[in-house]
């Protein structure tokens, strides 16, 4: 190397010189930059450490699992599932509207309608578009990150029964609030509380990992409702069948617990599917059983026939003198189908007789008729707390007339629910004792309230039996191996300017097994328009299969041993009408 | 072995000191680089490929001899101002500017300018006494102004910018006068206020960012606030590999490109980001070191600023990306995704190495 220095000439020197200068300068430049990444990577690092936690650590809030609805054996009536909910920020996409057409065919949604949504809100921050799809497609939306577009996990309610018990059990909205039947009843006690969360995003605000939880969500307290759903099954069942067979307009079918006042089953029609929102209509979700008054007819003799017993005027075979088979009430004459004569209080329930019941009942104090109805529960609002119900009418006793008095009798004038009907036949059938209506499974029977002595009770019920009988107006209702009591109805409906002829609701009311009560059973039929229209050929059939099955389901014990000699008596009898 | 692997390379015409450290670089920029994209081995493979390519351009420019290269300095200088003129009149818009120019391939021709220039000037210089006299310090300039003008009108300030740079060094080193020297940098003190008036709106934009990027956090001073909270956040340690938050979460811009070096920053901490620049530094001194070997002016000049404008890119980027720069589309060389300055850098080095193993061949 020595001789080679000695060779360099004046130019390679300066260059040397230039090019030692030009390393000086340099190193110079990255001394700066170090000095630079120091100050940045040391001085500065915890500050810039937080504005990087606070780019990308956020709270997120964590939807809550609503409670779900079961039947009193825990057989689900309504559950939650997770759906995601894809929402954009129209901002954000806006400024990328090339990536709206690929957007749109992966929601499946139509272009122009998107674009024009967005453009609608596009100084918002939140626009759904599209709710609860199922995760798994939601979440091949999300893989194609775009811009602005994010997810949100829901909660989506399911009714695995559909239309067998969504009137009772209503449902909840988009947003998973309650709006009608159970849902709504008990929205606060199914909701849950939302939690938070800790969670990374990237720069478009997708969640890239959940870092911790900061307060786990409340799920909502589950609903064990007094529905037996076997029961609920065959009252649906028969209801719908009915209806069809009679072309009618609507019906309802209750069955109560007649010990703890339990709603074991309830059905109406026309029905809707809960799990379809497109049959939202309220004459199709209404639960006509609660929400709806009718006129019970001669469904509500029993109930005279009980405060007559309770008056004291009137013992079991008392007798009153019906002949001619009419009679005047002011201006109104009230006639039976014909002349009974002289009968009994069994005769007026059996043979139905509208004259009997009404001398019966212009008999009685008015306000000693109108507690002991009051007492079952007519005009009143029931404990169900269901949503929309109704108290019916019972106007006051002392704004009552004569004629109100009579037509009270053969159960005109006043108006009730079909539960209301239940409720009150279930306490002849405990005795005499009212028992809070209750559409939750109760585990202890609740405080019974008397309403009639227990004598007039077990009168009534042993009158209602007859008319169940071989001869009575509702020997539809009979079911095999049990003793069962009851009365039909059929009453006109009311119309403007007065009671029309060719429009009736068809009624039955029940107890079963008369030995010892455990159902009362009412079904309701509305307009029946297929020929036959009575209580008895319309409603006691439906009466007979329910009771029939809801016992054999419950394990009732059969009080109506079979005599094959009485049997075949009994069919005779029944064949030679 | 040792020997024997030298002599092997010296017959490819290849420095072995300079390749390791090309090669150092290239290892680091794919590992950031893989980081960078996410996981995506696809853009990995691409710039694999690129690199291939710029690795051929390096072996062809190595066995280039410097006196054929000399002699075709100024055919080279022709070529890249036709294909400049071409990019003004019919160039594709990338990004707001014309700068590209699709010929089969789409290249940026200012990417040939930045070796085209050194070379005339160079050639220029080599047949002249040194230190030039004043007429040919004006003649160098000449050659510089006109394709440092079309590139600034494009416009692509930071290419112009450092275009300009090199063709400085190469006066620079040619040993003007530090009177001269002195009275350039008055000038262009001189000349600031009247070339902030002829920057566009954008260009002022970034100056004003960088004074203060809290002045519009979600537009202009994004990238570089973005930047100094990755670096930031990285430590002395650093978050380790495909761990940076900013990167990772695609909250850092521009990340596999031109702000790469932020996210080595975060992942391998104020180390690996020291270990980079030494890394680089050692490829500059190496460069620096085949200059001063080089046995005439055309090389010497040539390879001296080869090596020095590397620096330049390397110092432009990671100060930009620091904040110590305004933000100028300048990539991180040889680490940082893309095609064309890959293949130019490589050619820059190709052309180091030919003078280095040529004089050897000389010599013996």
């Amino acid at each position: 190397m020595k001789p080679k220095r000695r060779q360099l000439n004046s130019q390679q020197r300066s260059f040397l010189q230039r090019c030692h200068f030009m390393t000086a300068g340099l190193l110079l430049f990255a001394v700066v930059l170090s000095a630079r990444a120091v100050h940045l990577q040391v001085f500065n690092k915890s500050f810039l450490n937080e504005q990087a936690a606070a780019r990308h650590l956020r709270m997120a809030r964590i939807s809550a699992h609503r409670g779900t609805v079961t039947d009193r054996n825990g057989e689900p009536l309504a559950v939650s599932t997770p759906v995601d909910s894809v929402w954009v920020n129209p901002r954000e996409l806006l400024k990328y509207p090339d990536k709206i057409p690929a957007l749109a065919v992966s929601l499946d949604l139509e272009r122009e309608s998107l674009t024009r949504r967005l453009t609608r809100n596009a100084g918002k921050e939140f626009m759904y578009l599209k709710r609860h799809m199922n995760p798994a497609d939601a979440a091949a939306v999300e893989q194609r990150k775009f811009p602005g577009v994010y997810l949100l996990r829901e909660y989506r309610r399911y009714y695995p029964v559909g239309e067998v018990a969504g009137h009772l059990i209503g449902f909840t909205n988009i947003d998973d609030v309650g709006q009608e039947g159970l849902e709504l009843a008990f929205d606060h006690w199914m909701a849950g509380t939302p939690g938070k969360k800790k969670v990374l995003k990237d720069r478009y605000g997708h969640v890239v990992e959940d870092v911790e939880s900061i307060e786990s969500p409340k799920p909502g307290r589950n609903l064990v409702t007094s529905i037996d759903l076997r029961i609920q099954y065959l009252a649906y069942r028969e209801l719908k069948s009915a209806m069809q067979q009679h072309k009618a307009v609507s019906g309802s079918v209750v069955v109560l617990d007649v010990l703890t006042g339990e709603v074991l089953a309830m059905a109406n029609q026309p029905s809707y599917n809960p799990n379809d929102r497109s049959q939202f209509i309220a004459s199709r979700y209404r639960n006509r059983s609660i929400t709806d008054i009718f006129e019970p007819g001669s469904s509500f003799k029993p109930l005279i026939i009980a405060a007559a017993l309770e008056s004291g005027q009137y013992q079991p075979d008392s007798r009153v003198n019906t002949s001619p088979g009419r009679i005047s009430v002011g201006s109104k004459v009230i006639e039976d189908s014909e002349n009974l004569g002289r009968i009994d209080l069994t005769t007026i329930l059996v043979r139905s007789s509208n004259v009997g019941a009404t001398m019966v009942a212009m008999t009685l104090k008015p306000s000693l008729l109108w507690e002991v109805l009051s007492n079952f529960g007519i005009g009143r609002l029931t404990s169900s707390g269901f949503p929309g119900e109704s108290a019916g009418l019972l106007s006051y006793y002392e704004n009552w007339r004569p004629i109100s008095q009579a037509t009270l009798a053969y159960g005109y004038g006043l108006s009730l629910t079909p539960l209301q009907l239940a409720q009150a036949y279930a306490a002849i059938g405990a005795g005499g004792l009212r028992r809070p209506v209750s559409l939750l499974r109760i585990d202890s029977p609740p405080i019974a309230r008397r309403v009639v002595r227990e004598e007039t009770a077990q009168a009534v019920l042993g009158m209602l039996e007859t008319v169940t009988g071989p001869t009575g107006s509702g020997r539809k209702a009979a079911v095999a191996g049990y003793r069962v009591a009851g009365k039909t109805g059929t009453a006109r409906k009311s119309a403007a300017g007065g009671y029309v002829d060719d429009r009736h609701t068809a009624v039955f009311a029940g107890i079963a097994p008369v030995s010892d009560p455990r159902l009362a059973i009412v079904v309701v039929i509305d307009e029946p328009s297929a020929g036959e229209y009575y209580g008895g050929a319309v409603a006691a059939p439906v009466f007979s299969k329910v009771a029939s099955g809801a016992l054999r389901i419950l394990a009732v014990t059969p009080d109506l041993l079979v005599d094959p000699v009485k049997q075949d008596r009994t069919t005779m009898m029944a064949r030679r009408q | 072995m040792a020997a024997r692997g030298s002599r092997f390379l010296g017959h490819l015409h290849v420095d072995g000191p300079l390749l390791i450290g090309i090669c150092a670089i290239l290892g680091v920029g794919l590992l950031a680089l893989y980081s960078a994209v996410g996981q995506n081995t696809a853009m990995l493979t691409a710039q694999g490929m690129r690199i291939l390519l710029a690795m051929v351009a390096l072996l062809i420019m190595a066995q280039v001899e410097p006196t054929l290269l000399r002699r075709a300095a100024p055919w080279i200088y022709v070529f890249g101002l036709v294909l400049l003129t071409l990019v003004l009149v019919s160039g594709d818009v990338g990004k707001g500017a014309k700068r590209w120019l699709d010929i089969g391939v789409r290249f940026q021709p200012s990417e040939i300018m930045k070796l085209a220039l050194p070379m005339v000037m160079a050639w220029y210089l080599h047949e002249r006494p040194l230190p030039p006299s004043a007429g040919v310090i004006l003649a160098t300039l000449v050659f510089m102004l006109v394709p440092v003008a079309m590139i600034g009108l494009q416009p692509d300030l930071g290419t112009a910018i450092l275009i300009g740079l090199s063709g400085a060094t190469v006066v620079f080193l040619s040993g003007i006068g530090v009177r001269y020297i002195f009275s350039a940098i008055a000038i262009g003190l001189g000349s600031m206020p009247v070339l902030w008036y002829m920057m566009h709106d954008y260009q002022k934009q970034r100056v004003l960012t960088l004074l203060d990027p809290d002045r519009d956090p979600l537009g202009s001073g994004y990238h570089i606030i973005q930047s100094k909270i990755a670096i930031g956040s990285g430590g002395i340690f650093g978050k380790g590999w495909l761990n940076g938050s900013q990167g990772q979460l695609e909250f850092l811009p521009e990340r596999s490109t031109d702000f790469i070096f932020a996210v080595i920053g975060e992942e391998f901490g104020l180390m690996g980001a020291a270990a980079v620049l030494l890394i680089y530094l050692f490829i500059v001194g190496r460069g620096l070191a085949i200059a001063t070997m080089a046995q005439d002016t055309f090389s010497r000049v040539l390879a001296g600023t080869i090596s020095i404008t590397f620096f330049f890119y390397v110092f432009v980027n990671s100060a930009m990306v620091t904040g110590l720069l305004p933000v100028v589309g300048v990539p991180l060389p040889l680490i940082s995704a893309g095609g064309t300055s890959m293949v130019t850098l490589m050619a820059g080095f190709g052309i180091l190495m030919s003078i280095q193993t040529h004089r050897k061949l000389l010599a013996r």
